[in-house]
């Protein structure tokens, strides 16, 4: 277990910056989610750390030790990658083991410790079979144990669940919070999927164009996004942006609500009208679509669609194609500059 | 009438369904019948007609056929010829498959990597694959020269030959072909350098085939090279490595020309193999019945062989 520090890390394939002017600091035992779109170099930062890929200037600092110049068998990372690349011709005893053999570890030890990681994972009955006959929920565990059979300073996790079905996903992710609490190594953890980080993380750096444009709590980002960048990238409708008097508004379509009994407004509230054009019922929630009139498109050239998300049983009050008055509370308001996207009022996180 | 059309209907549409099966069946035998032709002619006739004479006294100085049962096999065993030629054919192609599989999985590994002149040794490397297979054997013919061979000169001229106290001796030449143990080491290497492109070829084609991501993994998990090279690309290239096994065993095991153009089984004998002496005996010695018992004698090992490899390479196919 390390922590692990980076410092202005650039990696750069030819005129391609792919990782441009990253620093972190994540604490011993932390679990860090890199997120961004594909492309935003995310994975490229995580290779960079684990000496896959050569970093073209910077540092990359595990514990106390600057490894820019070790390959990544001295580096003491344990890697998980999306393909879970497990080898296809051992067992999976073999293949959790190969790790600890490759560094000459005693049979006895080595049967006991690779028992442990299999049991750790529910898999102490697979490790006869080879992976072809296994699961993909199955493979996943096999490669998740051979990552942590042998204690390794960082654990990287490259979109470990991406190749699992929705359902599946869910549990994983669940089980993979809970073992990290239980072991408590130094984690990264790559993903493009908003969900799972706001899941998972202690911390989340959103990535961009090789760029880290914002780390925080996952509910810091999601409340006080830095930039609009950020504050698209989040939350399942993400949140709203329209342009009004000079400014970008950004807020919440579950804060985006009608004027009625239910829902009161503040004094200083922003008060819009909204025109539904769409409904659509999820449940236990239901989104409208619609469009504010007298709203811009924003510079950046989003939408001009506005989402609101409600309680179902509210379904029926309004009707598609109706114009009502809705607002939202003053503090849910983010102001962004409408030229740089920035944040520009007070509430903007560091 | 309303009633019946859906019946004719129904009929027609069964007839259509039987002439669609009949003209695909009789696409199938077209498609086929050049292939199972060629291979009949070109394959099972000079096969039937090698066991026919193998059993027979026919030579090419007469039309007469006598029925001689297997003596022909008889004799052959008690032949020192045909059992050098076996032991040969035996060494030739043993050597030939060990130094191939060395030197391809080296050279496929070595274009595996990124370095200044790439193209230019990937361009070598495959050069004697396209080269016309007996003119490249008669180019080889001038390299190992009793006189003007470049290879004795280049030895000359570093004073490893040709001089007094030099140590691969005080004589100008090596005479590669002249010599019982260096003609047998000329004809390996000879093979060697012919099989080699083609064997890289499939190695290098297995490398690649191999993830990226378990070629990393291995890194992550601390594997050195020799861990790497032996405990997973070598199993995992093991399919195809079994591939360029079995080309390789059987272009060396039966071929003839590099015999024929090299050193036509001489020095006295010393050099033939099976396929060699089958030709020297039957064709030119005129000798058919016993010539095509030699050539038989290569049909159970090259038949038994292919079967064995075959078997392995399916089951060490992983995925």
């Amino acid at each position: 277990m390390a922590k692990l520090t980076v410092r202005d890390l650039h990696t750069h394939f030819g005129s391609v910056r792919a990782v441009d002017g990253v620093s972190l600091d994540v604490r011993d035992g932390e679990f860090l989610v890199l997120l961004g779109a594909s492309g935003s170099g995310k994975t490229t930062l995580m290779r960079t750390i684990a000496g896959l890929e050569k970093a073209t200037s910077g540092e990359v600092i595990i514990g106390d030790r600057v490894v820019n110049h070790l390959p990544p068998n001295e580096r003491n990372v344990a890697m998980v990658f999306q393909s879970y690349a497990l080898y296809p011709h051992k067992t999976v005893f073999k293949n959790i083991a190969f790790p600890l053999e490759a560094v000459g570890t005693d049979k006895a030890k080595l049967k006991e410790r690779v028992e442990w990681a299999a049991n750790l994972f529910g898999i102490g009955h697979l490790l006869d079979r080879k992976p072809r006959m296994l699961s993909g929920g199955e493979r996943q565990r096999v490669a998740l144990a051979r990552a942590i059979v042998r204690e390794p300073n960082l654990f990287l996790l490259d979109e470990p669940l991406s190749n699992l079905d929705a359902k599946l996903r869910h549990q994983a992710r669940h089980e993979l919070k809970k073992l990290h609490q239980r072991i408590g190594t130094t984690t990264i953890y790559v993903t493009h999927d908003q969900v799972e980080a706001m899941g998972l993380g202690e911390r989340v750096a959103v990535m961009n164009f090789g760029k880290v444009e914002q780390i925080g709590r996952p509910s810091d980002i999601y409340r006080e996004p830095a930039n609009t960048f950020v504050a698209r990238f989040m939350g399942s409708p993400a949140m709203n942006l329209i342009l009004r008097d000079g400014e970008v508004l950004g807020f919440h379509p579950e804060n985006f609500l009608p004027v009625s009994e239910q829902f009161q407004p503040d004094p200083d509230a922003l008060r819009l009208p909204f025109v539904v054009s769409g409904v659509e019922d999820l449940g236990a929630d239901m989104l409208l679509y619609g469009e504010v009139p007298g709203a811009d498109t924003t510079p950046m050239g989003e939408a001009r669609e506005v989402i609101s998300k409600l309680p179902a049983r509210l379904f029926g009050e309004l009707e598609v194609g109706e114009q009502h008055e809705f607002f939202v509370r003053s503090r849910a308001v983010k102001r962004f500059d409408p030229m740089t996207g920035r944040r520009i009022d007070a509430r903007a996180a560091a | 009438m309303s009633v019946q059309a859906p019946a004719a209907a129904e009929r027609a549409r069964a007839r259509a369904e039987r002439d669609y099966a009949r003209r695909e069946a009789m696409l199938a035998i077209g498609m086929l019948a050049p292939a199972v032709v060629f291979i009949l002619l070109l394959v099972g006739v000079p096969f039937g007609l090698a066991i026919y004479y193998s059993l027979h006294d026919v030579t090419t100085g007469g039309t007469e056929v006598r029925w001689v049962g297997l003596r022909h096999f008889a004799e052959l065993v008690r032949d020192r010829v045909f059992l050098r030629s076996l032991s040969n054919t035996l060494l030739f192609t043993a050597t030939t498959l060990v130094a191939v599989l060395v030197l391809s999985t080296v050279l496929a590994e070595l274009l595996m990597r990124d370095f200044r002149g790439k193209w230019v040794v990937r361009f070598l490397i495959l050069l004697p694959w396209t080269a016309p297979v007996a003119l490249g054997l008669i180019g080889w013919l001038w390299m190992l020269d009793s006189v003007f061979s470049p290879i004795d000169w280049l030895l000359r001229q570093v004073g490893l030959l040709g001089q007094r106290g030099a140590p691969l001796g005080a004589l100008p030449n090596l005479y590669w072909l002249g010599d019982p143990v260096l003609a047998k080491v000329s004809i390996v290497l000879v093979n060697v350098w012919r099989i080699l492109p083609l064997a890289t070829v499939i190695v290098l084609a297995g490398l690649n085939s191999i993830p990226r991501d378990v070629i990393e993994q291995t890194r992550i998990d601390r594997a050195g090279y020799f861990r790497r090279l032996f405990d997973i690309t070598l199993p995992m290239l093991s399919p195809i490595l079994l591939v360029a096994v079995l080309f390789t065993f059987v272009f060396t095991f039966s071929d003839m020309i590099a015999i024929f153009i090299l050193t036509r089984g001489g020095p006295a004998n010393m050099t033939q193999t099976l396929a060699s002496h089958a030709f020297f005996t039957g064709i030119l010695g005129g000798n058919l019945g016993r010539g095509a018992a030699i050539a038989l004698f290569l049909l159970p090992v090259l038949a038994g062989v292919s079967a064995l490899l075959l078997r392995l390479i399916r089951r060490s196919e992983v995925t």
